[in-house]
């Protein structure tokens, strides 16, 4: 049997003293370059379990593991170090330092990840790679992230989850604050590109329209189960 | 590759971090320009005397004779008969003394009556004498000697005549016996540079018509009083030079164990000493008030990070999604307050400069303190090392916040 990119396993967390918000998740798995869309509207516990996948926060119990390795046993720093190692983030929309370089923006997580950055070859020219089978032209690495178009910024976020080959790419709606035609341009180039890397994709979003492309498409209520108690 | 991020998130907000940084260059001009006026000051003080062994004059405080002797500053409460001068004069150890007699005026001026000794063996800035570049020295009884700012403030050139009043703040004058600029002394930045000069049978010879202070009706023709005995009967104060620097105490015991009168022998050096104790309480509380200014930049500092700390929330989650830990972002925070803290030094030392450049010869010229233009001191050093290390500690508390913020938001920003 092969290890899952991502395993979820009898999970329960309870934000401390946030309205005491609790989520708890039962069984999730994704299989090695298995693209998987997660519906679900905001406030259904969606940030809450992308911050469980991502090691930001430590379940309250049972497993969470991303390539076989159980987050529970990282230390905090540990987790960051794995998150910057593993994981690939696409957020929405505000996923760059406007204030930096692109190519900045590209090379950060490499930062914090010495593996990876090894992976990536040291990163420049790979950065330009990427961008270039993105779409972005070259002299877009040198200038600043804050003055790129939303549909640019997305793809240079891209290029930033996918530099160094992460088994894991986590996006967070990245769809949404593009329009229909560049959404599509936006998606194809992203599969293809985790598909070059074998990275899996979990996808969240509320737009059910892009579900035909996904191998597998979930509901958030079909995994997750929360919990506002009226503290 | 974190401090060129840095540099790049100062700039992209450089309304407000040029302002803060404004702000801490100006403290930090303030700062280390008091402490180069304290230095200067101090500097000018000390170089006003050298090369005098010891200062005797009636018996009072030390730093009093200190001050009106050699500064001009406050007046003496008592002479010293011509005896007791003559008596010191005649030590073996003495190698030379030299009288002055104070007590009139020209103008705002101090008029000091001393002998041609004076020219000789007063020595200022490490040994330097002074110098006579136009016209002469005490040759006649009526001749004045003027210092540099005299003659600049009040216009002379050598052969004016000039009229000594009597006393300090005084409308009498000695109108009827008045002298000739025979010499000005080059510019020394010392109270010489405001004092006038005369000889000290001059000082006899304008006072003989006087009795008690007050000018009597008659007045005596110039040519019998050149005719007189002018030895005065008593003198103000008087510098003395020994031949051996190992018989200064000696000599100043006999001094001060004098039987005859009360006089009082002072090692000059060791009155500047007493002088900048009395001082020191009005330089460090100017200090302490220069210092406060830094410490409320850096507070106005703290308050624009704290400030910024919501809008850049979503920034922080950005780092954190990119594996940055939350002691990576509180290190970003410290790092950009030190690079502002940097740059304001950098600044403030500049704009010093600027000043030094701009201010120098007016400071000089209206409060003979010289500044010098020199590379920064391991004290200034010291200081802007201070100023950027308390803004590093003071941005520890935002820094710490967002730390905390970053910790409870991840990479969610809930907004």
């Amino acid at each position: 049997m092969t290890i899952p990119a991502l395993a979820l396993d009898d999970v329960a967390f309870a934000w401390p003293g946030r309205g005491g918000f609790s989520l708890s998740c039962p069984a999730f798995k994704m299989a090695p370059g298995e693209r998987v869309l997660l519906i679900g509207a905001s406030g259904s516990g969606k940030s809450t379990l992308l911050s469980l996948i991502c090691g930001i926060v430590p379940a309250t119990r049972g497993r969470v593991s991303v390539g076989g390795t159980d987050l529970g046993t990282l230390s905090a720093g540990g987790r960051d170090r794995f998150r910057a190692e593993q994981i690939g983030v696409i957020f929405q929309q505000f996923n760059l330092l406007p204030y930096a370089k692109v190519i900045d923006n590209i090379l950060l997580p490499l930062r914090f990840a010495p593996h990876r950055r090894t992976r990536a070859g040291g990163g420049v020219t790979e950065a330009a790679r990427l961008c270039a089978e993105l779409g972005l032209p070259d002299e877009v690495l040198s200038r600043q992230a804050g003055r790129l178009s939303v549909g640019q910024q997305q793809r240079v976020a891209v290029a930033r989850a996918l530099i160094g080959a992460p088994p894991l790419i986590v996006a967070d709606e990245p769809t949404s604050a593009l329009d229909a035609e560049t959404q599509d341009s936006f998606l194809r180039l992203l599969f293809d590109r985790t598909d070059e890397v074998q990275s899996a994709l979990l996808m969240v979003s509320h737009d059910e329209r892009l579900a035909p492309r996904f191998d597998r498409v979930i509901r958030l209520a079909d995994i997750v189960s929360t919990e506002r108690s009226a503290a | 590759m974190i401090l060129r991020l840095a540099i790049g998130s100062l700039c992209a907000r450089a309304l407000t971090v040029g302002m803060t940084i404004l702000a801490i260059a100006l403290s930090v001009t303030l700062f280390l320009g008091v402490e180069k006026i304290r230095t200067g000051a101090r500097a000018s003080f000390a170089d006003t005397i050298s090369g005098t062994d010891l200062i005797v004059g009636a018996r009072s405080g030390s730093v009093q004779l200190l001050l009106y002797s050699v500064f001009r500053i406050g007046n003496a409460t008592n002479n010293v008969t011509w005896d007791s001068y003559q008596d010191i004069k005649s030590r073996p150890e003495v190698d030379w003394i030299v009288p002055i007699s104070l007590g009139d005026s020209h103008r705002q001026f101090r008029v000091m009556g001393t002998t041609s000794g004076f020219f000789e063996h007063y020595k200022y800035r490490g040994g330097r004498a002074l110098e006579i570049p136009e016209g002469h020295g005490l040759e006649d009884l009526y001749d004045a000697v003027v210092g540099a700012d005299v003659a600049a403030t009040l216009g002379y050139a050598v052969g004016d005549p000039i009229v000594v009043s009597h006393g300090l703040a005084s409308f009498t004058a000695h109108d009827d016996q008045p002298f000739r600029i025979a010499g000005i002394i080059a510019k020394t930045g010392t109270p010489v540079d405001r004092t006038v000069i005369v000889s000290l049978e001059a000082i006899e010879a304008i006072h003989v018509d006087w009795q008690s202070g007050a000018k009597s009706g008659q007045i005596t023709p110039r040519e019998v009083i050149r005719d007189m005995d002018l030895t005065p009967t008593a003198i103000t104060a008087a510098l003395v030079g020994v031949k051996s620097r190992l018989q200064v105490f000696g000599l100043q015991r006999w001094i001060n164990d004098y039987p005859e009168e009360p006089v009082l022998a002072i090692l000059p050096g060791v009155a500047l000493q007493e002088l900048w104790q009395i001082v020191g309480v009005a330089e460090t509380a100017l200090i302490g008030v220069s210092a406060m200014v830094v410490v409320t930049a850096l507070i106005g500092m703290m308050a624009m990070i704290f400030s910024s700390l919501n809008e850049r929330r979503r920034e922080m989650a950005i780092w954190r999604a990119m594996g940055a830990r939350p002691s990576t972002i509180l290190g970003l925070l410290v790092l950009e307050a030190m690079l502002m803290a940097a740059a304001g030094a950098l600044l403030g030392l500049g704009f010093l400069y600027l000043g030094l450049v701009i201010g120098q010869p007016w400071v000089d010229a209206a409060f003979g303190i010289w500044l010098p233009i020199e590379p920064p001191s391991p004290r200034d050093a010291l200081a802007l090392g201070f100023v950027i290390g308390a803004a590093a500690l003071t941005s520890l508390f935002p820094a710490l916040r967002a730390y905390r913020l970053s910790l409870a938001d991840g990479m969610m920003v809930r907004i």
